[in-house]
């Protein structure tokens, strides 16, 4: 019957499309001529997991560049040591351990109370801190950056549609042509990725910015040395979009192991419960 | 329950009319004591002592450069400060207000200095578009003024809507000049 | 609760006693043993699977309020702090943001049943009134719960909505502003929300007894919408029912974990990632997908106190409903001309649902193009036009074409009774 199908088809249109929305929604474009170069990120997809070699670079990246004004106020030194995490070591199950963590933490000096004097002191960090603030205040970050905040990067990756892709071509795509009717004041420069052209942030990346040594990853148990690639703006703005990537989902790997075991059961369930079904029914006409 | 309706107090005319008065009273009286408990668990939701006395800013004039413009925090709400160029004032003087959804002449939406002069380089208001209370974005829209990224509400260099959905002016919070260049809102 | 003869017969000493004292365990015999119709098909499941939703999302709401804190400067990063420290937070915290929108998904479903079949109709008005009550509560509830984690999008929604209490004449400003707890939303805003976010579930779950002591009370509708006669037209809920919601609540469970593992953000908004800022409006602003259709009749006048108005009529007349429909016919089945009416109106649903999404001005069906100051741009219907298409379209549904078709309207023949619809009549065996 026609009306019958047409129902059935707008229903199980239904379900799809509002699982669509969100996914078409994703697809922003640029301005100008400037055209999105998508890449194929390793961390999509429904196995997909994060290159931890990418992601140590990221973090090199972040460190070295982003990290002067951009803050990551949810993620803690610990974090970079977790099961699935840029720098997780097998050997040190919990990351407060790990020496790597340990020096990365040092590395930034955490504000505190001496707590015999009352002083304000500075320390160096531990794997338990979170990333210091970077200006002491808003107001202050706004003076030292011509009016405009630099945002947290901790969840900068989910907090724009498509985040990995948009995050990506907003580094190197400073180099588009800038079209006409986009004014720019001083402290502004063009960049086509963000809505209107404007970016109070200068070109953050330049060839060979970073100096890329090997890194070491854990591969089935075995530490393992991934060769370092050369620094170009592309490499070094896909590494930090990476490291970014599991700031903002730093439980995505085991989020999508848990969901294959969840659907791979409850599919056997309901095999199950159908069976179960037919057979109460078997003798009712319904 | 019975008993009591059986007993022979109830009966004849007058005890009747005294009881009903006597249930009305007691009914009105309970009435009265529960409006009264209501009263404090229905106004505790209204504004605390707090959230009142957050009263006052002062802003300093002088920091807004022509062509630019100030947005402070008052009472939870940003408030802008528009230092207006030669050119908006005179695209807000002239513009016929008979036409508008919510007239006002772009006098009348200033606030005269000590010395009883209006400045028109200064405009002072509530930064909320009054369809729903966004912000509206600066120097955009169609009147270039402010344009509401929630509903589409234009409104003019005056702060006046002039196209969309919002009712009213952008309102204009009570403010003094408190000497040459500063003033104090609130 | 039952409404129909109790078959229970207390086996032990026990029972017997609690029997005797508090029938509870009758009641819950008799819930099992309810006669229901046999003709019961897959969209009568849904009243099942939205039990489920409800136990879900208070059960992962109660963990949540756990680890959540409702204070402006430490929500957003509580909400952070869950996600990535709290034990099975990564899963808990998705598992009801997801389950949210699972919960309007199937609420949806069960109306558009409802509204079909026209489960509304006497001697069911009582349960479909609850219906109402629980959907309405569903929205307060779902937008409360929005507000929580203090992104930008939960801050201008929560701007937006209290900012309908503005437009009432004389007392909006009043009346905003003591709802508000302040001037504009802020942390007394926070708190008074998350307390009735915590409340309203619960009240939710009251009204359900209510919904379900009430279709008990009428009997439960089925496809054909022809009251049960004998005994052979109906079978006992367990465990004919139990077991076929049970199938139906699996392959549920099995969309809401792939959105939940796969797509968690799917169905939100990036821009509630970003920690809400009073001081800057996001530039598209647009609630959550199950509330689109309503925004776009707010929309869809350029006023702001008759959008509010029209918004609230689009719920009322729900409510009133069941007097509006003239037609003594349950079930669209047998109605050939206003099924194809209830066909237009889902898919206005959803285009007022697009509608909602988009940018009034823009244009949603391309006609052509047009030159506007020497610039080719395409010119057709836009959203907003779409929207008064579809506004229009939805009330003359409810106050037009249903009144009026009950009364034109040939149905067609309907069996005599269900089992004969079972058994007897091939060409409805076919339709099924």
């Amino acid at each position: 019957m026609a009306f019958k199908s047409i129902k059935t088809l707008l229903v199980s249109g239904a379900v799809i499309l509002s699982g669509a929305a969100g996914i078409a929604y994703a697809a922003g474009g640029g301005t100008g001529d400037y055209k999105m170069k998508y890449q194929d990120w390793n961390f999509k997809g429904a196995f997909g997991s994060y290159d931890p070699a990418a992601m140590q670079r990221g973090y090199q990246v972040y460190r070295e560049v982003c990290a002067s004004c951009h803050q990551l106020k949810h993620v803690a030194f610990r974090h970079l040591g977790d099961k699935g995490a840029p720098f997780y070591n097998k050997k040190y199950p919990n990351p407060n351990d790990n020496p790597l963590i340990k020096n990365f933490a040092a590395d930034w000096m955490i504000e505190d109370i001496d707590s015999e004097t009352g002083d304000v002191i500075e320390r160096p960090g531990i794997p338990a801190d979170k990333f210091p603030p970077i200006y002491p205040n808003d107001a202050a970050a706004r003076g030292s950056n011509g009016g405009a905040l630099p945002p947290d990067l901790s969840v900068i990756v989910a907090a724009r549609n498509n985040g990995a892709d948009y995050l990506y071509n907003l580094m190197i795509a400073y180099d588009a042509k800038k079209p006409d009717d986009v004014e720019l004041t001083p402290g502004l420069y063009y960049n086509p990725v963000m809505d209107g052209g404007k970016i109070a942030m200068a070109a953050p990346l330049s060839d060979g910015l970073v100096e890329y040594a090997p890194t070491m990853v854990e591969d089935h148990g075995e530490m393992k040395e991934v060769p370092a690639p050369e620094a170009t703006v592309e490499q070094m703005a896909a590494d930090v979009t990476e490291f970014l990537a599991w700031s903002a989902d730093p439980k995505m790997e085991q989020r999508k192991r848990t969901g294959f075991m969840t659907m791979i059961y409850l599919l056997i369930l309901s095999i199950l419960v159908w069976f179960s079904y037919k057979k109460v029914w078997k003798d009712v006409e319904h | 329950m019975a008993e009591t309706h059986n007993s022979e107090t109830h009966n004849g005319p007058d005890d009747e009319g005294k009881r009903d008065f006597i249930h009305l009273a007691a009914g009105a009286a309970a009435a009265g004591a529960v409006g009264a408990v209501a009263w404090p668990l229905v106004a505790q939701m209204g504004k605390a002592a707090d959230t009142l006395a957050a009263g006052s800013i002062e802003i300093d004039l002088t920091k807004v450069a022509e062509g630019q413009q100030l947005k402070m925090l008052w009472r939870g709400k940003p408030v802008f400060v528009r230092h207006r160029t030669a050119a908006e004032i005179a695209e807000a003087e002239n513009t016929d207000i008979s036409d508008c959804p919510d007239p006002q002449t772009d006098d009348e939406r200033l606030v005269p200095d000590n010395a009883g002069n209006l400045r028109p380089e200064f405009l002072v208001m509530v930064g909320v578009c009054t369809h729903f209370g966004c912000v509206p974005v600066g120097e955009a829209g169609d009147f270039d003024g402010w344009y509401c990224p929630c509903h589409g509400s234009h409104y003019d260099t005056s702060g006046r809507i002039r196209k969309g959905p919002a009712p009213t002016n952008m309102a204009i919070p009570p403010y003094t000049y408190i000497s040459e260049n500063v003033i104090k809102v609130g | 609760m039952a409404g129909h003869p109790s078959t229970y017969e207390p086996q032990y000493a026990a029972t017997k006693w609690l029997d005797q004292r508090l029938p509870i365990i009758r009641m819950g015999a008799d819930f099992m043993t309810y006669p229901s119709p046999r003709n019961l098909n897959y969209w009568w499941t849904f009243g099942g699977i939205l039990t489920l939703c409800l136990a879900v999302q208070i059960i992962s709401g109660i963990i949540l309020a756990m680890h959540y804190v409702p204070h402006v400067d430490l929500a957003f990063e509580s909400v952070q702090r869950i996600r990535r420290d709290v034990p099975f937070g990564w899963l808990i915290q998705p598992m009801h943001a997801v389950g949210a929108s699972m919960f309007f998904l199937a609420v949806y479903i069960h109306m558009f049943r409802g509204l079909y079949y026209g489960s509304y109709k006497a001697p069911r008005e009582m349960v479909w009134l609850f219906g109402c009550v629980i959907y309405l509560l569903m929205m307060a509830t779902g937008f409360l719960g929005y507000t929580l984690p203090w992104g930008q999008m939960s801050f201008w929604g929560a701007t937006v909505i209290t900012g309908f209490f503005g437009a009432v004449p004389v007392v909006g400003e009043s009346l905003q502003q003591w709802l508000l707890g302040g001037y504009a939303v802020d942390n007394p805003t926070l708190n008074r929300f998350f307390a009735l976010h915590y409340l309203l579930p619960f009240v939710i779950a009251a009204i359900v007894g209510l919904h379900v002591w009430a279709m008990h009370h009428a009997g439960q509708n089925n496809p054909i919408g022809i009251t049960p006669k004998t005994k052979k037209d109906t079978v006992p809920f367990h465990p004919f029912y139990t077991v076929k919601d049970a199938f139906a609540v699996m392959v549920f469970l099995m969309i809401f974990a792939f959105f939940l593992f796969y797509l968690p953000d799917s169905l939100g908004h990036a821009d509630n990632y970003i920690e809400a800022d009073p001081m800057k409006t996001p530039p598209h602003i647009v609630p959550e997908w199950y509330f689109l259709p309503f925004y776009a009749i707010l929309r869809a006048v350029p006023d702001k106190l008759a959008g509010i108005l029209l918004m609230i009529a689009a719920i009322v007349v729900l409510f009133i409903l069941p007097w509006l429909d003239t037609s003594k016919v349950r079930s669209m089945r047998f109605r050939p001309v206003a099924r194809w009416f209830f066909l237009i109106f889902v898919v206005m649903c959803f285009i007022l649902g697009w509608c909602g999404a988009g940018t009034p001005d823009d244009v949603a069906i391309k006609l052509g193009t047009k030159v506007v100051e020497g610039e080719t741009v395409p010119s057709g219907l836009t959203f907003y036009r779409l929207s008064q298409i579809g506004t229009i379209y939805y009330f003359a549904y409810f106050l037009l074409i249903l009144p009026i078709l009950g009364m034109v309207e040939t149905p067609r023949k309907r069996p005599d009774s269900i089992t004969q619809s079972v058994l007897g009549d091939d060409a409805i065996v076919a339709a099924e």
